[in-house]
This record gives C-alpha cells, sequence and structure tokens, in this order.
C-alpha cells in the first residue's frame, strides 16, 4: 500500500502531462462553427453585381459550394484573393462570396482589379448575413453542402495548403455523401 | 498651468475611450439598464478572447451589444437572449457554460480538489494520532538500561 501512494506523484505528473499535451498547438481564435450541421440561415440580400437582383438561402442548393466572407477593408482577403483566383480558375469548387460590411463601390472596383473569382456575391453591408453566421472576423470561409447545410467553416486566409488539407477533405466527404 | 492642462487632457481622452464603448442605449427603466449591463458583461467577445462584450469595442461585439438591446426591445427573455448567440457564436460566448457531459469536468474539478485535499489531510491526520497513541511503551529493561546511563552521566 505505502509502495503505492510512492508513485502517486508520478502518476498525477503524467495525467496533468497528458492533459497539458493535449492542448498544445491548439489556436484558441479558431472556433468551432455553431451553425455546422445545420442549414444556412434564412437571408434575403442583394446581388453584389447586380442590385435589382436579390438573393436567397437557395443560392446553396444542389452543389456543393464554399461560402467566403470577405471585404475590401480586409487585408487578410487580400492575401487570399490569388488563391481564390486558383481554385475558381482550375474549376475546383463553386465559390459565393458573401461581402461583409463593406461599400458597393469599393467592392466593384476590387474584384475588377483582382479579378471576380465568385459564382455570385451577396452584398451585406449592414452584416446581417454575417452575424447570424456567427462570423466574427473576416476571412472566414464555410463549406455548404449540396443541400444547404453548413460542413465546416474555416477562419483565417485559404491558401494551398489550407485546401489540400482542410477544406478539400471536407468538401470530397460532403461530394459523396450528398 | 501645466498640470490643469494635462489634468484636462486626461479627462478628455478618458470620456472619449468609455465613449467609444458605451454606445447610447435609452432604457425604460433603471432595472432594465441593469438586466442589459449584466448580460452584455457574461457574454464573451468572439474576436478579443479575454474580453466580455461589454468591454470590448472590436465591431463584432458592437454587433452583439446591437442584437441584445434590440432583442430586449422586443420583449426576450435572457435566455432567449444568450441562446440566440449561442446558436450563431457557439457556445464560447457564454462566460458561464451550461453543465453537460462536455463541461462536467470543468465544473466538477474544483470539488474534486477540494474534496481530495480533505482527505489526504483527513488521513495524515488520522495517521499520525494512530501513531501517537500506538508508540509503543519501553519495557522495564530498556527503562533501566536508560536510568543506569543517566546515572553515569551524573
Amino acid at each position: 500500500m505505502k509502495r503505492f501512494w510512492l508513485f502517486m506523484p508520478l502518476v498525477v505528473a503524467v495525467v496533468l502531462g497528458a492533459v497539458l499535451f493535449a492542448g498544445i498547438g491548439k489556436d484558441p481564435t479558431k472556433l468551432d462553427s455553431a451553425l455546422v450541421g445545420k442549414p444556412v440561415p434564412a437571408f434575403n440580400l442583394k446581388d453584389l453585381n447586380n442590385p435589382e437582383n436579390s438573393l436567397n438561402e437557395s443560392l446553396f442548393q444542389g452543389e456543393v459550394t464554399l461560402l467566403n466572407v470577405w471585404g475590401t477593408w480586409c487585408p487578410s482577403c487580400r492575401d487570399e484573393h490569388a488563391d481564390l483566383m486558383w481554385l475558381a480558375r482550375e474549376k475546383k469548387v463553386a465559390i459565393i462570396g458573401l461581402n461583409y460590411k463593406d461599400s458597393r463601390d469599393d467592392a466593384l472596383v476590387w474584384l475588377d482589379r483582382l479579378g471576380d473569382p465568385y459564382r455570385k456575391v451577396i452584398y451585406d453591408p449592414k452584416g446581417t448575413l454575417g452575424f447570424d453566421m456567427g462570423v466574427y472576423g473576416a476571412p472566414e470561409t464555410f463549406v455548404i453542402d449540396a443541400s444547404g447545410v453548413v460542413r465546416y467553416r474555416h477562419v483565417g486566409v485559404v491558401n494551398g495548403e489550407v485546401w489540400e488539407q482542410i477544406l478539400l477533405p471536407v468538401i470530397n466527404d460532403a461530394r459523396e455523401k450528398g | 498651468m501645466l498640470r490643469i492642462i494635462c489634468f484636462l487632457m486626461a479627462v478628455l481622452v478618458s470620456g472619449l475611450s468609455y465613449g467609444d464603448v458605451a454606445a447610447v442605449y435609452d432604457f425604460d427603466s433603471r432595472s432594465e439598464e441593469e438586466r442589459y449591463q449584466n448580460l452584455i458583461a457574461e457574454l464573451r467577445c468572439p474576436k478579443c478572447q479575454n474580453q466580455n462584450i461589454a468591454d470590448s469595442n472590436s465591431p463584432i461585439s458592437k454587433d452583439m451589444r446591437n442584437a441584445v438591446y434590440q432583442m430586449m426591445l422586443d420583449g426576450a427573455s435572457d435566455d432567449e437572449i444568450v441562446d440566440s448567440l449561442v446558436e450563431r457564436f457557439g457556445e464560447f460566448v457564454k462566460y458561464k457554460p451550461d453543465l453537460d457531459s462536455r463541461t462536467f469536468m470543468l465544473w466538477a474539478t474544483p470539488a474534486i480538489a477540494v474534496l481530495g485535499g480533505i482527505f489526504v489531510v483527513a488521513g495524515v491526520v488520522v495517521r499520525s494520532r494512530r501513531a501517537g497513541t500506538a508508540a509503543p511503551a519501553l519495557s522495564p529493561e530498556e527503562q533501566a538500561r536508560i536510568d543506569k546511563m543517566l546515572a553515569k552521566r551524573n
């Protein structure tokens, strides 16, 4: 019995070590979306490129899409733009843009200059859809399956590595099951 | 004079930074305002993670305060307001998470630590008591030897 108690500090240290080790390398600023497994919230917003045209959640029906939240005020969005262009050019996946808390004129100039990787861009100047989707900082990219259900949310820049290691597996999974 | 200027500057600047966070919301009663203050104090900002939305001046906190205010105007209860934000931003925004299977250890750890401490202390006390009473008295021969030794020294 006494022997057993001698080993207690070792046991405590190992358990504590395991618990703390599990936390190493986790980025606490990246939160899982509360919307995963739920449909895209209902919305009714204007098309950025075509102000007379309204868009709603039916936009996400029929095919796996990426929803990319961006704004011209967001430096990291500028960073990832080339990679989004590449995804669009290679026809890897359909990308829907959500222009978040921005002005239409600035956004159109941006797309004109840098290219437009988006199939459609939802214009959300007040950030209402962004708020309903729990967007807390652009850029954010959601994977949405063919029935309009959110599968994944990536916070931060999309680049080749993020695409290969994170987004593509989720998309393939959604395509298989959809 | 310089002191007065410095003081005035400090007052002005502090007023500015305070005004940035405390947007003007009108409430019908003092109790409603307190309710609002309590709500925004226990909701956590998803962007600036160690601040509540009352303290933070990030745009998302502003939106969340605004949403809280709007929902209060619409007559929502505290639970409804918190739930609607949790639905969007996740359990993360609550400083006091609900007790469920995932958060069980979070809530139970302090109790486990206190109980564990009590057990250890009780164990030590009981053992030392037992050791004290159980200390064997000296046999007559031993006592005689000690007496002899002491007598020699004297």
